[in-house]
């Protein structure tokens, strides 16, 4: 089932927390909302679930598969909502949490006991919490609550689902197979689903798009790959990994950076990895630095340096490349940017 | 259409239950505390003025004065005492002690005055003995002393102990590590963290001790101008039909309730200002 | 006995709490246990079930827990209103919540009862139907109400404090109705601390007396409670007989203070396991 949102604005008194917001989430993706706090990201989730209102506006819709949802209730919406606390029952063992939302279900639609349970012990069965279905949720572990948190979510037959910030409260390690585990889940039942998260790692590992959120606002809407290599802006590029920012002058096709900077001046970015550092100016494209301490634990060699201007650098290299020069600290190197990027407006980080 | 009947309902539900919240509070809580004033100055400025030129409603208030002044000390220390051994350290049997420590607040105030009779009565051995030696507890101002304490024992202590228990211990020991002993690290670590919480126990212990009625009246014989506190003065005339006399006493307990209530206000306020500068 | 700790003191305090604590409130008490222990029991029973004490059992116990029990109800409308709605004079209205523990009982005890006597501001609106407080059991009852009040109140606040939104927000979020979510998701996590204020509340008014005397005006069989009966056998020099009224009553209070231990012991283990 799709989603789309048109021209969402949102006001807290003097605060505006999304601004004219449009988006569209296509049936059975798993799509992130990436933002910094305060960018408004889980503001416009819950407003999709309807926890939270919007400024009313004749062009502001919410469409569920097409359909305006505006004016239905939470409970009308049948959204599935993973909080991030999970907001677990604390007096109910986690077979009564889970399900909750089939017993107070009225009229019709309502399951009978052994339906209720055998609904429960499958998605027990499907959280891989088989046989904890009658502890109570302090009795379990952070990773096993947010499963209980989403079995609870899914025991209704959402059209969708929502999580807000899933992994945030577990530790890296839990987060890491939790972060899998739930690619996975979603790979096998297809519902679509929409995820906030700070975390660009997180959001570029397990998403089919990435939204990038800022001030209210979308800064870019694309796939992990997209966003990751194609950034429409400096905050994007800023947001989605570390970066190196150069001031210099474009002079007959070929970037120069002066040191110190004089004239008219543009930023260039550039990433960790697209840094050469060279025992030598040779081409006459770089520029001097000093090393300041190079970290060479992990899976590629970090290496920190300042120049004249005492202005950080950061470069990372494979362990290959590093062994060719091995720099060490104090050693005067040549800065050779390999692929800048050049944005319009100007940025600072 | 049916959106307006929602707003319409989750906007009704507040304002009954706010206007049913505070008619009750009015009927049970303003109203008798008009009342106090309403009837002290039924007969104008100078019959409630008049109230106070009898010498015996002096003698109340000092008596009263006196035995808070006795009193809330023995307690605003001992219960210092008992929330720093309790809070701070780790013990076996720690929740009895607790719980012992709040008993005085389950023994109706009459049996609070009944077992200081029982102790110190002229019927008993030890009654008869203080007599003979002319040492006089019971009908006299060391019972009303006493069974006040008991009354009050709780007050501070219970205060302190939440919230020094919250506090935790990572200050002091920090101090114990830079070299402080232990009443440096009372005074200047401790004493600041709890100010507020203990200025708000001390006058709530006062107030209770100043206003026991149950166990003072037990205890005390009711001797107009010896063991009348201000609140068996009142008892006093109010049996005999002074009500102006009765309520212009009252006033200036029911002011001194005010004046707590006001206290635990600005306390609270103080302590959540602290908080969240801490937090920010 | 006592887990290792840097910070001095222990010793000490533990030492004068002790002493202090058995001094002012253990001996006095244990006398009571040892004054009745002195009492054959067919006197003892004879001083707790004479009539007149039977009568005061059923005004005191009955009038305490229809108090405890409107005090439960309102004082959770009120607790209510002031975790959940904003109005002008919140604060003041908070604040004086807590009067009933500020103002000494004798006090309150005039005050209510120049309020419900015939010429009072309620006891008048009543009197053309017939219905007396002041110097009748209704009088016990206001009295018991008023003394009760703030428990219920102050125990429930922060629980209700602590309920978080995003709770509520999930029963919604899976189809729950305003009514369910109160039913099925608030109230069982508040049901403690409302059993707690309630006991607390009970227990009260059990041994109040200071507030009540003045209203109930002490009509023999008809309006006297409990520990009134205690300070009429003293004042006849009858201390055998009230000392054993008050350990019946005595005991009706630990009864009620392990029931609160045990209601708080049980929130405690809902709220952290």
């Amino acid at each position: 089932m799709s989603i789309e949102v048109k021209n969402i604005t949102k006001r807290f008194g003097k605060f505006t927390a999304l601004k004219n917001v449009n988006l569209k989430v296509p049936d059975g993706e798993l799509v992130a909302l990436l933002g910094p706090s305060g960018s408004g990201k889980t503001t416009l989730l819950r407003i999709i679930a309807g926890l939270e209102e919007f400024e009313p506006n004749q062009n502001a819709d919410i469409l569920f598969q097409g359909k305006s949802v505006v004016g239905n209730k939470i409970a009308e919406r049948k959204v599935g909502f993973v909080f991030q606390h999970y907001a677990l029952f604390r007096h109910l063992k986690v077979l009564d949490n889970i399900a909750f939302g089939l017993r107070v279900r009225r009229g019709k639609n309502r399951l009978s006991r052994t339906e209720i349970r055998n609904r429960v012990l499958e998605l027990i069965h499907l959280i891989q919490l088989d046989g904890l279905e009658n502890r109570y949720p302090d009795q379990l572990s952070g990773g096993q609550r947010q499963r209980v948190a989403l079995a609870r979510a899914l025991a209704i037959e959402p059209k969708f689902l929502l999580l807000d910030e899933p992994f945030g409260a577990l530790d890296a390690r839990v987060r890491q197979n939790l972060r899998r585990w739930l690619r996975r889940l979603h790979d096998e039942i297809k519902l679509t689903s929409v995820f906030v998260t700070h975390d660009q790692e997180e959001a570029l590992e397990l998403a089919d798009r990435v939204i990038v959120m800022n001030e209210g606002q979308i800064e870019q809407d694309g796939t992990p790959a997209e966003v990751f290599h194609h950034p429409k802006n400096a905050f994007v590029m800023d947001f989605l990994g570390s970066v190196n920012l150069f001031h210099g002058r474009v002079v007959s096709g070929q970037v120069v950076f002066d040191q110190p900077p004089e004239g008219k001046q543009t930023q260039f970015f550039v990433r960790p990895h697209e840094i050469e550092l060279l025992p030598d100016n040779r081409d006459g494209a770089g520029f001097p630095a000093t090393v300041r301490r190079v970290q060479l634990a992990g899976s590629i060699a970090k290496i920190e340096l300042t120049d004249r201007n005492n202005k950080e650098i950061f470069v990372e290299m494979s362990h290959e490349k590093y062994l060719l020069y091995q720099f060490d600290v104090t050693d005067t190197v040549f800065v050779v940017p390999k692929k800048t990027v050049v944005f319009e407006e100007d940025y600072s980080i | 259409m049916r959106n307006v009947s929602i707003n319409w309902k989750d906007r009704i539900i507040p304002v009954i239950f706010i206007i049913i919240s505070v008619l009750f509070l009015t009927l049970f809580l303003v109203l008798p505390l008009a009342a106090v004033f309403m009837e002290a100055f039924r007969k104008g400025v100078e019959s409630y003025c008049a109230s106070f030129k009898d010498p015996y409603a002096w003698s109340s208030i000092r008596l009263t004065l006196l035995t808070a002044a006795i009193a809330v000390p023995m307690n605003v220390v001992f219960g210092i005492v008992a929330a720093w051994c309790i809070a701070k350290f780790e013990f076996w049997g720690k929740n009895v002690l607790i719980t012992l420590i709040d008993l005085p607040f389950a023994v109706s105030p009459v049996i609070a005055g009944l077992i200081f009779v029982l102790a110190f009565g002229r019927q008993t051995t030890l009654g008869g003995w203080l007599i003979d030696h002319d040492i006089k507890i019971i009908f006299a101002v060391p019972g009303i002393v006493l069974a006040t304490v008991f009354v009050t024992f709780p007050f501070v202590a219970r205060e302190l102990i939440p919230l020094m228990q919250e506090q935790g211990t990572l200050e002091e020991e920090a101090a114990v590590s830079l070299g402080a002993n232990g009443w440096d690290i009372f005074w200047k670590i401790t004493l600041p963290n709890i100010k507020w919480g203990l200025l708000y126990g001390v006058i709530l212990c006062n107030a209770r001790a100043m206003g026991e009625f149950g166990a003072v009246s037990v205890v005390s014989g009711h001797i107009r101008g010896e063991t009348n506190t201000m609140p068996l003065y009142i008892e006093t005339l109010h049996n005999g039909y002074d009500a102006v006399g009765a309520f212009s006493v009252a006033t200036l307990l029911a002011a001194l309730a005010l004046v707590t209530l006001i206290a635990k206000a600005i306390v609270e306020w103080k302590v959540k200002r602290e908080r969240m500068i801490d937090n920010s | 006995m006592k887990k290792h700790s840097v910070l001095p003191g222990f010793g000490l305090t533990f030492g004068i709490t002790l002493a202090y604590l058995g001094l002012i409130v253990l001996l006095p008490l244990s006398l009571l246990i040892l004054n009745t222990a002195s009492m054959s029991f067919g006197d003892f029973l004879k001083a707790v079930t004479s009539k007149q004490v039977l009568l005061s059992y059923r005004l005191s116990f009955g009038a305490s827990f229809l108090a405890a029990l409107i005090n439960a109800v309102f004082g959770f409308l009120v607790a209510w209103t002031l975790v959940r709605y904003k109005f002008p004079g919140k604060r003041f209205v908070d604040a004086i919540v807590d009067m009933p523990f500020a103002m000494p009982t004798a006090v309150s005890g005039i005050a209510l009862t120049a309020i419900c006597a015939k010429n009072g501001w309620v006891g008048s609106l009543l009197e053309p139907f017939g219905i007396k407080i002041a110097y009748a059991q209704p009088g016990v009852l206001v009295a018991l109400i008023f003394i009760g009040l703030p428990f219920v109140i102050r125990t429930l606040q922060p629980t209700l404090e602590d309920i978080d939104k995003e709770v509520e927000e999930a029963a919604a979020s899976l189809g729950a109705t305003k009514f369910q979510t109160f039913w099925y998701v608030i109230m069982p996590s508040v049901l403690p601390a409302l059993i707690t204020g309630f006991t607390l509340a009970f227990a009260r008014a059990l041994g109040e007396y200071g507030s009540v005397v003045f209203i109930s005006g002490n009509l023999p069989m008809k309006t006297e409670i409990t520990p009134l009966l205690i300070v009429m056998k003293l004042e006849q020099y009858d201390y055998a007989g009230a000392t054993a009224i008050a350990v019946v009553m005595l005991a009706a209070s630990f009864v009620l203070m392990f029931f609160i231990n045990l209601s708080q012991w049980y929130a405690r283990r809902m709220s952290n396991g």
